[in-house]
This record gives structure tokens, sequence and C-alpha cells, in this order.
């Protein structure tokens, strides 16, 4: 085990894994909840066609891909907001319009495909010191933002028309959410790639769902969540010597697996135990019924 | 209870102003005025309605709505499917804004409200307790203590005495720790009136609030609705179909089929405003009037 944190590019990787794993599936909560996880997917996308516009102008990709996002971000939020469009149509014609512009710039330029392949699966082995302190600047900009919008998210997350009767600036929220949501993708892309950062802000908010309750908590959990089967998938990637962006989203959908037949399990020891009591209780009540011929004393211990 | 003094009382012969004049409350004047020379600041004055009309795709569903609710009725808005009911509430709450004209929430325009903590809202159903929403019953009710941007409200872990006071009115205080999934519809609505009362509003505008709950359900929530208005003097807006329950309870009534077909005491509603409501005839037998009008 000691040998896999030898490599000053390993340790890097699981110190990156460890950042993205904890801040994506924060934000995955208040999306699943509403229904809107096909924004992570969308947004991955357009950081897609960032990076391809990026590389077709040999420009820094990670700021490219951060204007895309965030451009798209406050687009879809506003098209949403003034009901110009359905929220998932909005989401629809962002994702298939990225990805054609993707295509686009990928069909005019040859070249850069295997750059573009690292961005697509992720190539958490390659990140450097500085995208290190990018990773953690953001992840602390995510948590302090958590911290002082928590209650209001959450407030909106339960019914937006609510929150904005009790105060709460519902549009100003919903965007800064989807621009660091948009940011936060833009981070993940180097650890899962785009194809698969949707998955890390999804997977753990469902199996944290699945295994806690209270809103609090179930965003620590997913964070908690996240990190371990980052860690995890990172560190069988390494041994198994696979993609890591895939192994991180098959840890994840292994443990929703198991978490899903452990509920499954849970319920249908429940109803047996539950059935049991019953049974139980009907015996007693047949006992009683011939109570005449049998055990009187019996009987009453039976009903106690 | 501590939270009955936070409320100021409506006496018995304000009630009876505000009654009397609720019908002619509907002029252009700043103030509203009673017969009787009480008159109301226009900031005390819940909602007014001011020649409001909206429309959805050019189709209007609010035409012409003069009318306003005075602090401590206890105001039914009654009309059928499609009536504009539910577009009302929400212009009355600035989560719509007019098309014209306008609608004043305690004299100010709803749009630019910014006094929320005077307002309580209960809807019709909120899209989380139809999903696997994993807050508390007591995360939920603890929103109502929400009173603008604190940024570092996190740091503040103290348990408000609000929230149990509002969850013991409301009859929900052994389910503080339940998920707000498993609850029953009728939970659900204790839960989101407990969730309005934390903030100790002067106004609880309701959006059909019975709605799916059973008969035994119902009449334990509008038994709890009239104490909150008889007791604490909360202004009371509901929005109804349910026209039995409705002349039971309220003191004024607004009856809207897109106009405003009917405002009034419940006791001066007759069957001609009913039938011009719903468009074919209806007949009200009134039980006991004594009851039906307080």
């Amino acid at each position: 085990m000691a040998e896999i944190f030898q490599y000053e590019f390993m340790n890097r990787a699981i110190i990156a894994s460890v950042l993205v794993g904890a801040t994506a599936p924060a934000f995955g909560v208040f999306f699943v909840l509403r229904r809107l996880s096909l924004i992570a997917d969308t947004l991955s996308h357009v950081a897609l066609a960032g990076v391809a516009i990026a590389l077709l102008t040999k420009t820094f990709a990670p700021v490219i891909a951060l204007f895309a996002t965030t451009a798209a971000a406050v687009s879809i939020e506003e098209l949403r907001m003034r009901r110009l469009l359905p929220g998932d149509a909005a989401l629809a014609v962002f994702l298939y319009g990225a990805l054609a512009v993707a295509v686009v710039l990928i069909s005019i330029a040859d070249g850069f495909n295997s750059t573009l392949f690292s961005y697509l699966f992720g190539s958490v082995l390659t990140v450097t010191q500085t995208d290190l302190w990018w990773m953690a600047t953001l992840a602390a900009v995510i948590v302090l933002f958590m911290l002082m919008f928590g209650s209001e998210l959450a407030q909106i997350t339960f019914d937006p028309d609510l929150a904005r009767v009790n105060g709460v600036r519902v549009h100003l929220l919903n965007l800064g959410l989807a621009v660091l949501t948009g940011a936060t993708i833009t981070v993940s892309m180097r650890v899962v790639g785009v194809l698969l950062v949707g998955a890390l802000i999804v997977i753990p908010v469902l199996i944290s769902l699945r295994i806690t309750s209270g809103l609090n908590r179930t965003v620590i959990t997913s964070s908690v969540i996240g990190v371990v089967v980052a860690v995890v998938g990172m560190v069988i990637a390494y041994y198994a010597d696979i993609a890591p962006g895939g192994s991180v989203v098959l840890t994840a959908i292994s443990l929703l697996v198991v978490a899903e037949m452990g509920a499954v399990v849970l319920r249908m020891s429940r109803r047996n135990s539950r059935c049991s009591v019953l049974n139980d209780h009907a015996h007693a009540h047949e006992s009683h019924a011939h109570g005449a011929d049998g055990d009187g004393d019996q009987d009453l211990h039976s009903h106690r | 209870m501590p939270i009955l003094e936070q409320v100021n009382p409506v006496s018995d012969s304000d009630l009876t102003n505000i009654q009397k004049t609720s019908s002619i409350n509907d002029t252009k004047s700043h103030n509203i005025a009673s017969h009787s020379g009480v008159s109301l600041r226009p900031d005390q004055v819940p909602i007014r309605f001011d020649e409001t009309w909206f429309s959805y795709n050019s189709e209007p569903v609010v035409k012409d709505i003069n009318f306003s609710i005075t602090p401590g009725e206890f105001a039914a808005i009654l009309g059928p499917n499609g009536s504009g009911k539910t577009t009302l509430m929400k212009l009355a709450l600035g989560l719509l804004k007019p098309e014209s004209g306008q609608v004043l929430l305690f004299g100010e325009p709803a749009e630019s409200f910014t006094d929320w903590y005077r307002v309580g809202y209960v809807p019709q159903r909120t899209q989380a307790t139809e999903s696997r929403f994993p807050a508390s019953v007591r995360e939920i009710v603890n929103f109502g203590s929400y009173s603008g941007f604190r940024p570092f409200g996190f740091l503040d872990r103290g348990r408000s005495t609000r929230v149990d006071e509002a969850m013991e009115m409301a009859g929900i205080e052994q389910l503080a720790d339940h998920r707000v999934s498993d609850l029953s519809v009728g939970q659900q609505q204790r839960m989101l009136i407990a969730r309005s009362l934390v903030r100790r509003p002067d106004l609880l505008v309701m959006d059909e609030p019975v709605a799916g709950v059973d008969a035994a359900g119902e009449e334990q929530f509008h038994s709890m609705v009239r104490r909150l208005n008889r007791d604490l003097g909360i202004t009371i807006v509901m929005v109804s179909h349910d026209i039995g329950a409705v002349i039971q309870e309220a003191t004024t009534c607004a009856c809207i089929n897109r106009d405003i077909v009917f405002h009034g005491p419940v006791h001066q509603l007759d069957a001609q405003a009913l039938s011009g409501l719903y468009g074919f005839p209806v007949d009200v037998l009134m039980h006991d009037p004594e009851h039906t009008h307080r």
C-alpha cells in the first residue's frame, strides 16, 4: 500500500481526488432533489466545447472551459427563471448544442485528439502543483458558499416559491449555484473526465439519500462518500492499471448497488419481523378463543 | 404562550367594523375607511388589489380585480377550477407581476415587498414533499425562522423555542424528527402551517390547504386555523373550492371567476352570487346563522 505514495504524481492525484470528491457531490444534493441532475452533464459537455475552443485557439483550456460553463449556467438559469423554455428542455438544448460545437471544432482542427481525450476521460496523473492550488482555492470558495448560503439553498430546494415568500433571493442564489457548479465541473474534469463528471456529482448523493436523513447530514454524507469513492477508485486504478475516471465512477456505482441491496434486505427483514409479530398476535387470539378447553393463564400471558 | 403576546389582538368591535366595511373598501383612495370612522393606513391593510389584470399567453385569467383584505379578516377566496384563484394569490405574494394595475401588500407593491416576516404562506403542495426529500420536519419548520441573509448564521446552532412552539400549535411536535416524505398530506399541511407560524405573521395565505386531506383531518385543520384567526388575530386568506367549510369558518368571502363575482361578509353570500360563480343554480342552506357569521 505504501508503494502508491512513493510517487509524487500519485500523491497529487489522491489530493485532487479528495478535493473533487468532497466538493462535487455537495452541489449534487441540491440538483438531485430538484430533479435537475442533468445540469451536471450539460455543463460538462459545455466544458468540453470550451476545451475544444481552447485547443483550437491555443489558449489555456481550463480558463476557456470556465468561461463557457459560467456563460451556459447563467443562460440556462435565465431561460428557466423567465420560463422561456422548460427546465429540462433548456438543459437538452445546451447539452446537444455544446456537443455539436465540440464535434465541429474537432473536425475543423485535426491533431489535438489525444489532448481532447485526456479531458474526455480524465488525466488525474498529470495534475500539477498549480492545478492543486486552483482546486484547493475553489474547494475553499465552495465550502464557504455552502456554509453561508446553506439555509437559503435548502429552502429553494424545498420549494422556490416558499423560499421567495420567506425573503430568499432565489434568482441570485440559483445563479451563484449554477456558476459554482460550472467551476466545479471544470476542475473535476481533470480527475474523472468530462464524460463521467456528472456521475461524481449525482451518485454519491443517491447513496447518501439511501443511508441518511436530514438535509445537512445528507450534504455532509454525500461529500464523505464522494471522497471515499474517489480515493478508493484511484487506488484500484493504480493497482489494476485501469483508467482512473472509470474506476472512480464504477466504485461509486458498486457502493450504490450495495446500499440499494442493503435497503431491500432491511425492508424485507422488517416486513418479516412485522409479519411474525402479527402471527404471534393472531396465534394468541386463537389460543384465547380456545381458552375454554386450554390453559387460561397462558392465554392471559400471550396477551400481555 | 409567548407567541400570543406578539400578535396585536383585534377587538370584536374592530372586527365588526372590518366586516361591515369590507365590501365598501374597493375604493381608489389611499386609506381604507370604515363607516364608523376607523381609518386604516395603507401599511395596515394586508392585501389590496387595485384594478389588477393578469394573463397567461394573452388569455386573461385575472380581470380588473378590486378589493382589500383588512386586518383580522378570515377571508375565503372561492371559485371553480381555472377561475384564477391561485394566480390571484401568487399576485398577492409577488410571485407573479400584474400586467396592469397593482397589488399592495401592507401598502407596498407586492413584487418589491421586503417585510416578509409579516407574511406566512401555505401552498397547496410543495415540489419537495412529493419526492424523497431528506429533511426532517424540524428542519422544514425551522425555515420559518429565516430572517434574511446572515453570513455567519451557520455558527448559530441554538435550538429555537419558537420552532417548538409553532410545532406545538400545529399539533406536530411528536413528528419533529420524522422525515418529510413519510408524512401524510394532512401532516404535511400542518408542518407548512407550523413553518409559517414560527415567524409570527400578521397575514397567513393558504392555497387549498385541505385538498387531499380526509374529512377528520379537514375538521382538525379548520379548527386550528379558526384558533389562529380568533385567538392570535392573524389575518387569514384561504383559497378553497369547499363552499360548505368556508361558510362555516370565514368572516368574509371573495368569489372569483376571473373577475370578481362577489365580495363581502359571508352571511351576505347568497344563491345568486354562487350561481353566478359556478354557472349553474346553487342553493345555500344556512344551518346556524349565529355560527356562520362571526
